[in-house]
C-alpha cells in the first residue's frame, strides 16, 4: 500500500522549520523511533536549506516536497526546486565544499543527508532546478499502513 | 531567539536553546559575536543542553565561533551536548579540534 503527501512553499528560511515539522507529522503514522524521526528531520532540513541558500540564492521560488510511504516502513522524500541547478553535483556533494562560505555554511549538507538516510540521489539541470531524493527504511513495520 | 549569556571572570557561557537551523543560526551568531567583541573572553562555553534539534547550521555556528575565538587567542568548548546531537557533531570533524567535552576535561588539560 502506497501513501503520499505533497507540500509546496516559498523558499523563505522561516519555512525550514515548517518543512521539517510537516514531513515528520506525516511520517509519524509509521510509528518511527525518536532517533529515526530525528534523522529524517535532519536530512530534510539540509535539503531544504540548500534550496533556500543555493537554488534560489537571490530570489524566492517554490520548494516542493513529496513524501511517499510504502510497505509500512519505506520512506521516500523528494525535495524539488526550480532554481539555478548544480553544475557539478559530484563537487557539491564533497564534504566541506561550499559555494556560500559567507553564509557560514559548513559544507556538510550532503554528508549529513548521506549519514542520516539510507540513500541520497541528486538530479540537477543548470537553469532548471534540482531534485534530491532521500530514502530511509524504518526498523519497525506498521501493518495498518 | 536570543540565547542567554553569562560572563564570569574570563569565561563567557552561552546557553543555546530550541532548534538550530539555517534560519535562526544567524541571530544566534550575531548575538554571540557581539558579546565576544565586547567582553573578549578567554574561554567561550557553548552549552547545548537546551538544544532540541540542529542540522549542519549548528556545526557552522561552532566552527565560526572557533575561528573567531582563535583570532583573540581564546578557546571554545562545546558542553552539555545531548545524546541526540552527538552523531552530527562527530560527523563534522569538530571532534578532531578537541573542543567537545565537559568542564572536567577542560581542567584536566
Amino acid at each position: 500500500m502506497l501513501n503520499e503527501m505533497k507540500l509546496s512553499f516559498d523558499s523563505r528560511s522561516s519555512n525550514e522549520a515548517f518543512a521539517r515539522s510537516a514531513t515528520a507529522a506525516f511520517i509519524t503514522q509509521l510509528d518511527p523511533t525518536i532517533g529515526e524521526l530525528n534523522d529524517i528531520r535532519t536530512a530534510l532540513s539540509e535539503a531544504v536549506t540548500n534550496c533556500v541558500v543555493h537554488a534560489y540564492r537571490d530570489t524566492i521560488g517554490k520548494i516542493s516536497i513529496t513524501v511517499t510511504i510504502e510497505d509500512g516502513s519505506l520512506v521516500t522524500i523528494r525535495i524539488r526546486d526550480k532554481g539555478c541547478g548544480i553544475a557539478d553535483v559530484k563537487q557539491a556533494m564533497e564534504p566541506l565544499y561550499t559555494s556560500a562560505p559567507e553564509e557560514e555554511r559548513a559544507g556538510l549538507g550532503f554528508a549529513v543527508m548521506q549519514s542520516f538516510t539510507d540513500k541520497v540521489s541528486v538530479r540537477s539541470t543548470v537553469g532548471k532546478g534540482t531534485t534530491v531524493t532521500l530514502v530511509k527504511r524504518l526498523s519497525r513495520r506498521v501493518s495498518n499502513g | 531567539m536570543q540565547p542567554r549569556m553569562v560572563m564570569d571572570e574570563n569565561k563567557l557561557t552561552v546557553y543555546l536553546t530550541g532548534e538550530i537551523d539555517h534560519h535562526n543560526a544567524r541571530s544566534i551568531r550575531e548575538a554571540i559575536d557581539c558579546s565576544i567583541q565586547s567582553n573578549k573572553p578567554s574561554l567561550l562555553r557553548l552549552d547545548f543542553s537546551g538544544v532540541t534539534f540542529m542540522d549542519s547550521s549548528g556545526i557552522g555556528l561552532v566552527m565560526g565561533r572557533y575561528r573567531m575565538m582563535s583570532l583573540y587567542g581564546g578557546r571554545v568548548r562545546v558542553v552539555e551536548l545531548p545524546e541526540s546531537l552527538e552523531r552530527i557533531m562527530k560527523l563534522s570533524g569538530l571532534g578532531a579540534l578537541n573542543i567537545i567535552g565537559s568542564e572536567v576535561h577542560e581542567y584536566a588539560e
